[in-house]
């Protein structure tokens, strides 16, 4: 027995021949694609990602300054797995789960290498309840019982890759995730724990296509280009055009149970910001602190490259977790963008051969297998459980023709173009109503005329066709001026600088305006209809654009943005627009 | 030390050595050329046929014969408290006179990167005087925020007056410079020397100097050493240390050279595909530590070739930083001093910086609404061009007045000029007022009776 084991192992280890950067080739080690070794003497983490004869290339999750050729590789046989079960939530993990908050504790404020923490706590215990009782024939992905995680309920599930079973003992009390808690008559046991292979999706019982928006609480998003619970979105923009502070409020008020937010090679400002924020805001759904339904990834530019490739499996197969719950998630990548170029970096260095601007052949492919593990679906349980996917794009020069802007646009449903133009004149969110679309619109018309109003669709189209109009109209003005336009159709002009600037235009950092329910979305968007109904009505009788552009009540209206309790004032606002319109008109 | 006399290939800053024991990734390199001299570089890639080493300096002198010895450790620099006052080379070796730097410690020059858990959040309004700054593009504590400027643009000015000026009102806490030049003129070296003297403020400085005649490829650790030492200022003795980092494009383009040399498949117009990696190893090496009282600020200045925002260095840089301030050429054609240009400038970490509790409750919607105005007012100067001013509207007009105000009262001030931010906020305030109060729509009624000139009954500091 102990020589077997010893020759096992011995086939196991490997030795170290080239190290250059984050790629590494070792000699010697009998490996499989994607096993996860261990490099070096420090047993720095990493991951097969090629094999060539003798030679085994490996992408290490560390800085691998210091090593040499000679020192030794073992492969543990496993592939990149995630811990998945109570202790998630709330959690800040770096690309390969490795949590943030531990490893200060164990290597100082800076990020030092050769440290390894799981991901979930093996010493906490947690209250767990059973769902199951002895008898109950279990089927793969079922759930067994539940845990009160934070305000979330955690959804304790059979694994989805193990055979069905009977209960034969299922127990209640205080676990760590390690200890059994449910015992098959087959004499298989399951602690609450769970581990699965980022790279491999979780399996679905069936996929079934949205018809219910994720609300954001932001007008341009949930007014005109609606994501569906379960749909994708990507939104691209040149920097500092508003994709991170976008992809923040949709972290913040989108109607999701669950958020995971993954920092993609970006800021490590951003992260400590939403780390300070979240626990002081609330869902304005339940109440609680948003961090208690939040997962942080955070694998900032300067962390290594392999594992900011890692951190978007890491991060969608956590959503996917929650989802098997029944849970809405949604998932925020910032930036996909990053993550293509880890790959290129990675793609590179094992001197493959360059597709377009120098990323590897197998982009598109990556970029449609990451958004394809969005979805609304039925989950093994027979739950229904969604995950949303959003991705930041960056393209290089706010030029949308690059590759990864080109090949998330042919998955995605929804793009969002930010505008630099837009965000230039702090036109906020800047994200273009022209280029921008969702193709979920005829999905969830039914969704809105029963939850907003019969109105809303039309509403809608009206003011797409206004803004539409007004692009057009520009081209003249800026030819001729406004003043030469025929009188109705400077009073369009007006009608759509009231949709862009009372309606568009949203600040982030405004406590009210912050978050937008449908209802206000709705109201103010009827307000400025009705303006246009009296302007044109009024202008047909004879008043001038001017005298029209004159009304003291259209000034008031942006005001409503600001306040909460906006109905009375809004009232207020409508009925004298009305009265100073009926006296232009009888003075006409 | 083992010397290795197996040199095979010299290509660019590139040494290839072979037949050595293992040798470590990222060692620290002495070649020693047959006058005794020797040069520094880098291992860059290793295995046990072959060593790639990088020079940091030029490969001049460098043949097959040369000797080469592998320290075994990665490059670290000592650093000291007595480094405030000191000048050094583009690779840390004081050119002052002065004698050698006694080190309290040696660090790692690649700084390892903060745990995004340990970092504290920037809130610190740092006043600069200036009102592009301060009003509309706010700088605080532990923030990135570069200067695009274009060739032959005052951005040295600038920054030259960011630096004298810079202070946290209120604040008596001690700070530092840390001035790093890449592949500058002597001239322009000067210009800093000369004002960093006549200010005192090279007393609480450490200066880097990398000059144009340097070597290229040196320019790849200067700013590394001059973080490095920032670092200790800020984490180990508590300072706040601003950091200046000029120009950025020369420190890009030896890194293009070292990409060439190494026969890398090029990224954008030839610059590395990890050029946006490289370049966050340098830039996220500013913030504040949670629970510690010093911050690293950095200002890293680069010159976009052409004039484009859009070229990769520019482009990258701004996917990295929190924000940029834009110097234009039109403006400084029209004589404007300082030709910052608002409408591209950003500073991200702004709204953690000001309102209330910081600078006053007003300042966000003041800046929000100065720039809708300037937008649109420098909008219509294109279509007055065509159709005339007696085609605007009284609306249109007033805005493009708005828009020359703006950048004869609000942008342009003196060298010298170091403006309070409420000299800026009530300054905005004025310009404001040209417009109709209606045409305020960004700012809340409640602030308008308070701080509009036309209401006001005395604005002042909460
Ligand atoms: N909805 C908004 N309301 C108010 N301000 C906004 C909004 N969106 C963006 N901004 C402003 O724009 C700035 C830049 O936004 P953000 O950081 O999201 O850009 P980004 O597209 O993520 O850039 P990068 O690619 O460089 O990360 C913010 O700091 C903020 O000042
Ligand atoms: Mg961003």
């Amino acid at each position: 027995m102990e020589v077997k084991d010893k020759k096992a192992k011995e086939q196991k280890q490997g030795v170290l021949k080239r190290i250059a950067g984050p790629v590494v080739t070792a000699v010697n080690l009998d490996a499989h694609m994607y096993d996860v070794v261990k490099v070096g003497k420090e047993a720095l983490m990493g991951e097969v990602i090629k094999i060539q004869g003798d030679s085994v290339i490996i992408q290490v999750y560390e800085d691998t300054s210091g090593i040499r050729p000679g020192e030794p590789v073992e492969n543990t046989g496993l592939s990149l797995a995630v811990e998945l079960g109570p202790g998630l939530l709330t959690n800040i993990y770096d690309g390969i789960q490795r949590p943030l908050a531990v490893l200060v504790d164990k290597m100082g404020n800076f990020i030092q290498r050769g440290v390894s923490a799981p991901g979930l706590s093996h010493e906490k215990k947690w209250t767990f309840k059973p769902l199951v009782k002895s008898g109950d024939k279990v089927e793969p992905g079922a759930i067994l019982g539940e845990v009160q995680e934070t305000n979330i309920v955690h959804k304790v599930m059979l694994p989805p890759n193990v055979k069905a079973g009977i209960v034969k003992t299922i127990r209640n009390g205080n676990f760590t995730v390690d200890e059994t808690i449910c015992i098959l008559d087959d004499g298989r046991e399951y602690p609450m724990i769970q581990r699965w292979p980022v790279r491999v999706p979780r399996p679905v019982r069936e996929k079934k296509n949205p018809t219910i928006p994720l609300i954001t609480g932001q007008r341009i998003l949930d007014g005109l280009f609606p994501i569906a619970k379960g749909g994708t979105a990507a939104i691209p923009g040149p920097f500092g055009s508003g994709k991170t502070v976008t992809q923040q409020q949709l972290a913040k008020w989108s109607d999701a149970e669950i958020v995971v937010y993954i920092g993609c090679g970006e800021r490590g400002n951003e992260m400590t910001e939403v780390l300070t924020e979240f626990p002081h805001l609330e869902d304005p759904k339940s109440g609680k602190p948003l961090m208690e339904r939040t997962v942080l990834i955070a694998n900032t530019s300067n962390m290594p490259v392999a594992a900011r490739e890692a951190s978007v499996y890491t991060g969608i197969t956590i959503a996917e977790y929650f989802r098997d719950m029944g849970y809405d998630v949604s998932l925020m990548a910032d930036s996909t963008s990053r993550w293509a170029e880890a790959m290129r970096e990675i793609s590179s260095r094992l001197e493959e051969m360059p597709g377009e601007e120098g990323y590897p052949a197998y982009l598109a492919a990556r970029l449609s297998e990451f958004y394809e593990r969005a979805g609304l679906v039925e989950t093994l349980n027979g739950a229904s459980g969604s995950v949303s996917v959003i991705g930041a794009v960056s393209p290089p020069g706010g030029d949308f023709s690059e590759p990864v802007t080109q090949n998330t646009l042919r998955i995605v449903k929804v793009f969002w173009a930010l505008d630099a133009k837009l965000s230039q004149r702090r036109h906020f969110p800047a994200i273009n109503w022209l280029n921008s679309y969702s193709l979920y619109l005829e999905a969830l018309n039914d969704y809105y005329d029963k939850e907003v109003s019969p109105e809303w669709n039309k509403l809608r189209s009206w003011a797409m066709e206004i803004l539409q109009k007004e692009a057009e109209l520009q081209e003249i003005v800026q030819l001729v001026g406004s003043d030469a336009l025929p009188e109705s159709e400077q009073v369009t002009i007006e009608v759509a600088r009231m949709i862009r600037e009372i309606f568009l235009q949203q600040n982030a950092y405004d406590a009210v305006d912050t978050f937008c329910d449908m209802t206000k979305q709705y109201d103010m968007m009827k307000a400025i209809k009705l303006f246009a109904e009296l302007a044109y009505a009024a202008q047909i009788a004879g008043v001038s654009p001017a005298q029209i552009n004159g009304v003291k009540a259209k000034n008031e209206l942006p005001q409503i943005k600001f306040i909460k309790d906006y109905k009375p004032e809004l009232a207020k606002i409508e009925k004298q627009m009305d009265t100073e319109f009926n006296t232009m008109r009888s003075a006409a | 030390m083992k010397e290795y006399r197996t040199i095979t290939k010299i290509a660019g800053p590139l040494v290839f050595v072979e037949k050595t024991e293992p040798i470590a990734y990222g060692e620290l390199v002495n070649i020693v050329l047959s006058d005794g001299s020797t040069k520094r570089g880098q291992v860059l890639d290793t295995s046990d046929e072959l060593v790639v080493v990088q020079i940091f300096e030029t490969t001049t002198g460098i043949g097959r014969d040369s000797g080469v010895r592998f320290t075994g450790e990665t490059i670290k620099m000592p650093v000291g408290r007595e480094m405030l006052g000191r000048i050094l080379s583009g690779s840390g070796k004081p050119i002052d006179g002065g004698p050698e730097i006694v080190p309290e410690k040696r660090l790692d020059i690649t700084g390892a990167a903060i745990n995004p858990y340990a970092r504290g959040m920037p809130a610190d309004f740092i006043q600069t005087g200036i009102s592009t700054i301060d009003g509309t593009n706010t700088l605080v504590r532990g923030q990135k925020l570069p200067i695009f400027s274009g060739a032959g643009l005052p951005h040295n000015k600038v920054a030259l007056q960011i630096a004298r000026q810079a202070k946290v009102p209120g604040s008596t806490e001690s700070f530092a410079v840390v001035f790093a030049a890449m592949g500058i003129t002597k001239e322009e070296a000067n210009y800093f020397m000369q004002d960093f003297e006549r200010t005192g403020a090279l007393e609480r400085a450490v200066v880097f100097l990398n000059l144009a005649d340097d070597p290229a490829v040196e320019r790849i650790i200067t700013p590394r050493l001059a973080l490095t030492t920032a670092e200790y200022l800020a984490f180990e003795l508590g300072m706040h240390v601003l950091v200046i980092l000029t120009d950025m494009t020369n420190y890009c383009e030896a890194l293009r050279q070292i990409g060439a040399a190494r026969e890398e498949v090029p990224g954008r117009r030839g610059y590395p595909g990890y050029m946006y990696t490289d370049l966050a190893c340098i830039y996220e090496r500013a913030g504040m530590i949670k629970g510690q009282k010093g911050s690293v600020t950095q200002i890293p200045i680069l010159t976009m070739p052409g004039d484009d925002i859009t070229h990769p260095i520019p482009d990258l840089t701004g996917y990295i930083t929190e924000g940029q301030i834009v110097v234009n050429r039109d403006l400084h054609r029209k004589g404007i001093y300082p030709p910052i240009n608002v409408l591209p400038s950003l500073s991200r970490l702004m709204n953690l910086g000001i309102g209330k509790g910081h600078t006053r409750e007003d300042h966000k919607k003041v800046s929000d609404q100065m720039y809708a105005g300037y937008a649109e007012g420098n909008d219509l100067r294109g279509l007055v061009a065509i159709v005339g001013k007696d085609a605007l509207s009284e609306r249109d007009r007033l805005l493009l007045e708005f828009a020359d105000i703006f950048e004869n009262r609000f942008v342009r001030q003196g060298y010298d000029e170091d403006r309070t931010i409420e000299d800026t906020l009530n300054l905005g305030w004025d310009l404001l007022s040209t417009l109709p109060v209606e045409q305020l729509t960004r700012i809340d009624r409640e602030l308008i009776n308070k701080y509009h000139p036309k209401f006001r009954t005395g604005a002042k500091k909460e």
